[in-house]
C-alpha cells in the first residue's frame, strides 16, 4: 500500500478511453462498477464536448461478483452495436476486472459474432501500466487490428502516395493543447509541400487505417503516445519515423531537417534550409525575442521544470538553449521512460528529478527557490503557496488549459506562444517583487473597506463564528447587508436569528 | 397541506426499474464533504488509482488545500496477498497519526477491498487498540451504492460509535449554566432553556454549519431542543444516542443510517418529508412536532411568508407551467420533484439510483398529494435508470429543463435541451425555509440564461440532429 494524495498519470483505462473516444464512431464499453465512468464527465467538461462521449459501462455489481458477468458484457456490446452502429467496440478492462479475472477475451469473441461492427479487448493491465502507456498500447493495437484485417481481406494498398506525405501519430482527446498542435502541424506540413495522409487517432475513422502504409513517413510529435504504432509500422512496412517534437525554435528546425533527410532518402528533392531560416528569423518571434533586451534581463534567472517527457524535456531545452535561463532541475513523472528524459536534458540543467510523488516535487521547489516554475497544475499550486509564478506546460491540467483560442505548443506559432508563457511568468514574479519592495501600488490605507461603521452593533459569538464560515468573497457583502438590515430595524445585537432573518429578507 | 399522510383518494405513483446503466458519482466522493464537516477526522480511502483519479478530479481545487483525506493505494502485492493487510494499514495509519493527529480515522472500503475480501471490519478494532485512535469502517463502494449513499454508509457506521449515556460532567459547569440562565433571563429564552420536556431529538445527515443552525433555530421556535446532530462538527462531539431517543433525517439518502438508529439503538424514527423547499420544511417540522406531542405554531404563516417574498415570486414566474425531467444520480430527486411541482412545474420523470419506499414514504406521499393539489399528472419514478433510454425519452418529450450529471449536460445543451447540473444540489445550501431562494436561484439559472440569450437564434449547436 502506498499513501497517496495526488497522481500525475491516471489509471490505465483512461488511456484506452482517450484513444477510443478520439476516433470517430468507436465506442468503449468499460467492465467497471458504477461511478467509474467519470471519464465522460472529464471529457464533457474539459473538452467542452458537444457530443455524448461514446463510453458506457457494463456495470459490475454484487450479482456480477457472485455469478460472474455471464451474458451481461456480451449483451451490452451487442446492444450498443445495434443502437449506435459503431465501427468498433473496445471492451475496456479496469482495476476491478483485473482482479475478477473473467474471460473477457471469450466475451469479445462471442460478441463479435453477434455484432455488425468489430469488437476488440484492450490489452492493458491496470497494475502494470498507466494512462500514457495504455494509450500508446491501445493505439498500436487498433492500428494493427485494422492493418491485419485489410491484409486478410486483400484490401491493403501499400503503394506510396505520388507526392511526399505523412501520418501524424498520437493526437488525442484530453491531450495537452493537442487540437491546436494538430492544426499547427498540418500548416507546417503544407508549407513543406507534404500532404497529411492521416492523423490518428483524433477524428480519424478506423476504415482509413489501412491507408497508413501509403504515407512516406510517420511523425510522432509526442514521446508518450504513438511510439509503439510507429514501431509497428516500421516493422511491418519499413516506414521511417521522425520523432523529434517540433517544440521551440531549435527543435522545430531539427524536426524539419529530419523530415528532409527522410524524404531525400526516398528520392524527393527536399531542401528546407532557406525556409527554416525565413521562419526562424521573421515568422517566429522567438529568435528575435532571445536577442531583445527583454530576454537579456532573464539571463541567468533560475527556473525549474516538471511535466511529462515531451513537454518537460522541450521546455528545459528552450529555457537553457534559447533564452539563457538557468534551469536548476528538470523532472518527469514518466518514470517508466526515465532514461530517454535524462539523455534529452543532459547539459541543459543542473539536476534531474524522476518521480511520481508530488510532495517530492514540492519539496524540491521549496528547497531550490526558483524565480519561476514550469510544471503541471500541481506545481502551479505549489507556486501559489510559495509565491512563485508558474507556467503550466503539461497535463494533468484544468479546464483553463483547454483554451478555445489558438494556442499550439508545436511549430513556429508554438514558439511564439511559449515566449509569451515564459516571459509573462517571469515578469509577473518580478512585478510582485518590486511591489513588495516599494510597499504596494497604493500605500494610502483606505479608511474603511466595508460600508458598515461597526458602532452600535454587536455580533454575538455564534453569529461571528457563522460569519467566519461564509466564503471570504461574499463575507463582506453578507456582513454589510446583515448590519443594514439590523440597523433598519433598530436592532443593536446581531444574533443567529437576525442573520437568518436578514438572509430571507434581503439575501444577506 | 396538513400532516403528510397519504389520503385515500390520492392517486398512486408508478414505479419502474431499468437496467442501472446510468452515470453517477462513486460513493467515495462523500469524503469530499465529510472531511470538511467533521473537522478532526481523517478519511483514508483504501482503493486503487481509479478511485484516486476520480477523487482528484471530482474535488478539483479542494485537493490542493491539504485535505484531510488520502488514498491507501493498493498495489499488486496487496491484491495477491504477498503483503499483509494488517501490517500495511498499520504502517499507513501510524504515518497519518504522526502527521495529522486526527480524532478519528475513517476507512472507506472500495470495490477492490470488497472483491479481494479485505477484512476491514476485523482489522479495525485491533488497530484501534494499538494506535489509540478510533477507526470507523464504511464500505462506500460502487458495487453496492451510488454517490450520496456514501455518506449513508459512513453515518451508519458512526452510529455505533455514539455514546449511549451522557458522560458524567463535573458539577461546576452546571452551576455556571445556572448562572448564565439567570443572567440571560428576560433577554433570550431559547438559548439557555431548561432541559426540554420532550424526549431527546437527534437529527441525522451532514449539512453545512450555517444550515444546521438555521434548522435548529426553526425547531427552537416550536420549543424543540435538538439534543445532537449526527455528524457533529467534531468526532469527539458525537451525540448521545439513548434508547427511546427520537431521530429524524434531513436527507433522502440516509436509509441505512435510519434503520441502524432504529434497530441497533432502539430509537424512534420520525417518518417525514425532507426539509427541502418551504413546503418540505414545514411538513418536516410538523412531523417532528407530532412525534414529540407538540402543537406546531405559526408554520402556515412562516411558509406563506417565504413563498410570498417578491424575489421568490419572481423566480416562480419563470418556472411556472414548465416541465422538468430528472435523469437521477443523487437521491435528492423525489424531494426536489415535489418542491418543483409545488412551484408550478410538471415533472415528467424522476430517475433515481435507489428508492427506499419506507424511508422516503412520507416524501412520496407528499409528492403524490402535491401533484393532486397542483392539478398536474404524477411523474413516473424510474429506479436504476438507463441513461441511453432516458436520452431517447428526453428527445421525445423535449422538457423545458433536464436535471442531469455533467456527462450529459453539455451534449444535451448542444442539442437545444436546457440542463441543470445535478451535483450542484448536493453541494449548495438547499435545506430549510431560509435557503428557498438559493434553491430557486439554482433551478432558474439556466432559464434566466435562456432569457438573456434568446434573441441570438442559435440554440442547436450540433450538425444534423
Amino acid at each position: 500500500m502506498k499513501l497517496a494524495y495526488w497522481m500525475y498519470a491516471g489509471p490505465a483505462h483512461i488511456g484506452t478511453l482517450r484513444i477510443a473516444s478520439s476516433f470517430k464512431n468507436v465506442h468503449a464499453i468499460m467492465h467497471a462498477p458504477l461511478g467509474d465512468d467519470y471519464f465522460n464527465v472529464m471529457r464533457s467538461m474539459l473538452e467542452r464536448e458537444r457530443d455524448f462521449t461514446p463510453v458506457t459501462a457494463s456495470v459490475v455489481d454484487r450479482h456480477v461478483l457472485a455469478r460472474g458477468s455471464q451474458e451481461k458484457v456480451v449483451d451490452n456490446i451487442v446492444r450498443k452495436d445495434q443502437e449506435e452502429h459503431p465501427d468498433l467496440v473496445i471492451l475496456t478492462p479496469t482495476c476491478t476486472s483485473s482482479i475478477l479475472q473473467e474471460d473477457l477475451k471469450n466475451f469479445v469473441e462471442r460478441a463479435a459474432e453477434a455484432s455488425q461492427g468489430d469488437v476488440l479487448l484492450a490489452d492493458v493491465n491496470h497494475y502494470r501500466v498507466n494512462e500514457l502507456q495504455a494509450a500508446d498500447r491501445t493505439l498500436q493495437q487498433v492500428v494493427a487490428f485494422y492493418i491485419d484485417k485489410a491484409g486478410r481481406q486483400g484490401t491493403l494498398d501499400t503503394t506510396k502516395t505520388a507526392r511526399p506525405s505523412v501520418n501524424i501519430l498520437g493526437i488525442s482527446t484530453l491531450g495537452f493543447h493537442n487540437q491546436h498542435d494538430l492544426r499547427e502541424l498540418t500548416r507546417l506540413m503544407a508549407d513543406l509541400g507534404i500532404t497529411v495522409n492521416l492523423a490518428i487517432p483524433q477524428d480519424a475513422s478506423v476504415h482509413d487505417l489501412a491507408r497508413l502504409p501509403q504515407a512516406w513517413f510517420n511523425l510522432v510529435p509526442y514521446r508518450e503516445l504513438g511510439g509503439l504504432t510507429a514501431d509497428y509500422l516500421h516493422q511491418e512496412f519499413g516506414m521511417p519515423r521522425v520523432d523529434i517534437a517540433p517544440m521551440g525554435v531549435v527543435n522545430t528546425a531539427n524536426c524539419v531537417r529530419a523530415i528532409q533527410a527522410v524524404l531525400s532518402a526516398q528520392g524527393a528533392s527536399a531542401d528546407y534550409e532557406a525556409w527554416i531560416d525565413e521562419q526562424t528569423r521573421f515568422v517566429s518571434q522567438a529568435a528575435w525575442f532571445s536577442r531583445s533586451i527583454d530576454c537579456q534581463n532573464l539571463t541567468g534567472k533560475k527556473a525549474v521544470v516538471f511535466g511529462d517527457n515531451t513537454h518537460a524535456a522541450a521546455m528545459t531545452q528552450i529555457l537553457a538553449r534559447e533564452m539563457g535561463i538557468h534551469v536548476l532541475w528538470a523532472g518527469t513523472y514518466c518514470t517508466y521512460d526515465a532514461d530517454w528524459f535524462r539523455a534529452q536534458v543532459e547539459g541543459f540543467c543542473d539536476e534531474v528529478l524522476i518521480t511520481e510523488d508530488h510532495t517530492v516535487v514540492g519539496d524540491a521547489i521549496a528547497r531550490t527557490e526558483p524565480a519561476a516554475i514550469f510544471g503541471t497544475q500541481m506545481e502551479r499550486h505549489v507556486g501559489k503557496r510559495l509565491d512563485i509564478p508558474c507556467g503550466v506546460i503539461a497535463a494533468p491540467v484544468h479546464i483553463q488549459n483547454f483554451p478555445v483560442g489558438y494556442r499550439p505548443f508545436l511549430g513556429y506559432e508554438g514558439t511564439n506562444q511559449i515566449v509569451d508563457l515564459i516571459y509573462n511568468t517571469f515578469t509577473l514574479g518580478m512585478e510582485d517583487h518590486l511591489l513588495e519592495i516599494f510597499g504596494g501600488h497604493d500605500t494610502k490605507e483606505a479608511v474603511t473597506k466595508t460600508l458598515s461603521a461597526d458602532a452600535g452593533l454587536e455580533w454575538t459569538t455564534e453569529a461571528q463564528d457563522q460569519l467566519q464560515k461564509i466564503p471570504g468573497f461574499v463575507r463582506g457583502k453578507v456582513k454589510r447587508n446583515t448590519e443594514k438590515f439590523a440597523r433598519d430595524r433598530q436592532l443593536t445585537e446581531i444574533t443567529l436569528e437576525v442573520m437568518v432573518a436578514a438572509k430571507e429578507a434581503v439575501g444577506a | 397541506m396538513s400532516a403528510p399522510t397519504q389520503t385515500p383518494n390520492t392517486p398512486a405513483l408508478t414505479f419502474e426499474c431499468e437496467t442501472g446503466n446510468y452515470h453517477t458519482f462513486c460513493p467515495i466522493s462523500c469524503v469530499a464533504w465529510l472531511y470538511q464537516k467533521i473537522e478532526d477526522s481523517f478519511f483514508l480511502v483504501i482503493g486503487t488509482k481509479t478511485c484516486g483519479y476520480f477523487l482528484q478530479n471530482a474535488m478539483g481545487v479542494m485537493i490542493f488545500a491539504e485535505p484531510r483525506y488520502a488514498m491507501a493505494e493498493l498495489e499488486e502485492g496487496d491484491i495477491n496477498a504477498s503483503l499483509n493487510d494488517y501490517n500495511e494499514l498499520k504502517r499507513l495509519c501510524e504515518q497519518i497519526k504522526k502527521d495529522r493527529n486526527p480524532s478519528v480515522i475513517v476507512w472507506i472500503g472500495t470495490c477492490t477491498t470488497e472483491i479481494i475480501k479485505m477484512d476491514l471490519e476485523g482489522i479495525a478494532p485491533k488497530l484501534e487498540q494499538e494506535l489509540g485512535i478510533p477507526i470507523v469502517v464504511a464500505r462506500a463502494n460502487g458495487l453496492d451504492y451510488a454517490f450520496t449513499q456514501g455518506e449513508d454508509t459512513v453515518l451508519a457506521s458512526m452510529v455505533h460509535k455514539c455514546p449511549s449515556t451522557a458522560p458524567s460532567r463535573p458539577a461546576e459547569p452546571e452551576e455556571r449554566q445556572g448562572l448564565q440562565r439567570l443572567l440571560a433571563l428576560g433577554k433570550r429564552a431559547p438559548d439557555a432553556a431548561p432541559t426540554p420536556s420532550h424526549p431527546p431529538l437527534i437529527v441525522f445527515g451532514s449539512l453545512p454549519d450555517p444550515v444546521v443552525s438555521q434548522l435548529s433555530l426553526e425547531l427552537e421556535k416550536q420549543g424543540i431542543q435538538v439534543a445532537g446532530w449526527l455528524p457533529a462538527k467534531r468526532y469527539t462531539e458525537l451525540p448521545v444516542v439513548a434508547e427511546g431517543s427520537v431521530v429524524v433525517g434531513v436527507n433522502p439518502f440516509l436509509s441505512r443510517t435510519a434503520s441502524t438508529l432504529a434497530r441497533r439503538r432502539k430509537c424512534h424514527l420520525v417518518s417525514a418529508p425532507f426539509p427541502i423547499g418551504p413546503d418540505g420544511t414545514r411538513a418536516w417540522i410538523e412531523a417532528i412536532c407530532q412525534a414529540l406531542d407538540l402543537q406546531p405554531q405559526g408554520l402556515a404563516e412562516r411558509e406563506a411568508e417565504i413563498w410570498n417574498h417578491p424575489q421568490v415570486q419572481a423566480y416562480l414566474d419563470l418556472i411556472r407551467g414548465k416541465s422538468v425531467f430528472f435523469m437521477g444520480d443523487n437521491l435528492l430527486e423525489v424531494s426536489l420533484a415535489r418542491f418543483l411541482v409545488r412551484c408550478g412545474m410538471t415533472v415528467y420523470e424522476v430517475g433515481i439510483p435507489y428508492m427506499d419506499k419506507r424511508y422516503q414514504g412520507s416524501e412520496l406521499a407528499l409528492l403524490a398529494q402535491t401533484c393532486q393539489e397542483m392539478g398536474v399528472p404524477l411523474p413516473t419514478i424510474v429506479e436504476k435508470p438507463d441513461n441511453y433510454n432516458q436520452v431517447q425519452r428526453i428527445r421525445e418529450l423535449q422538457p423545458d429543463l433536464v436535471i442531469t450529471g455533467m456527462a450529459h449536460a453539455n451534449p444535451l445543451e448542444a442539442r437545444g435541451i436546457t440542463t441543470k447540473w445535478s451535483v450542484e444540489f448536493t453541494f449548495a445550501q438547499i435545506h430549510g425555509f431560509s435557503n428557498t431562494r438559493d434553491l430557486l436561484e439554482l433551478v432558474t439559472r439556466p432559464l434566466r440564461r435562456n432569457q438573456s440569450l434568446q434573441t441570438l437564434g442559435w440554440q442547436t449547436l450540433v450538425k444534423s440532429v
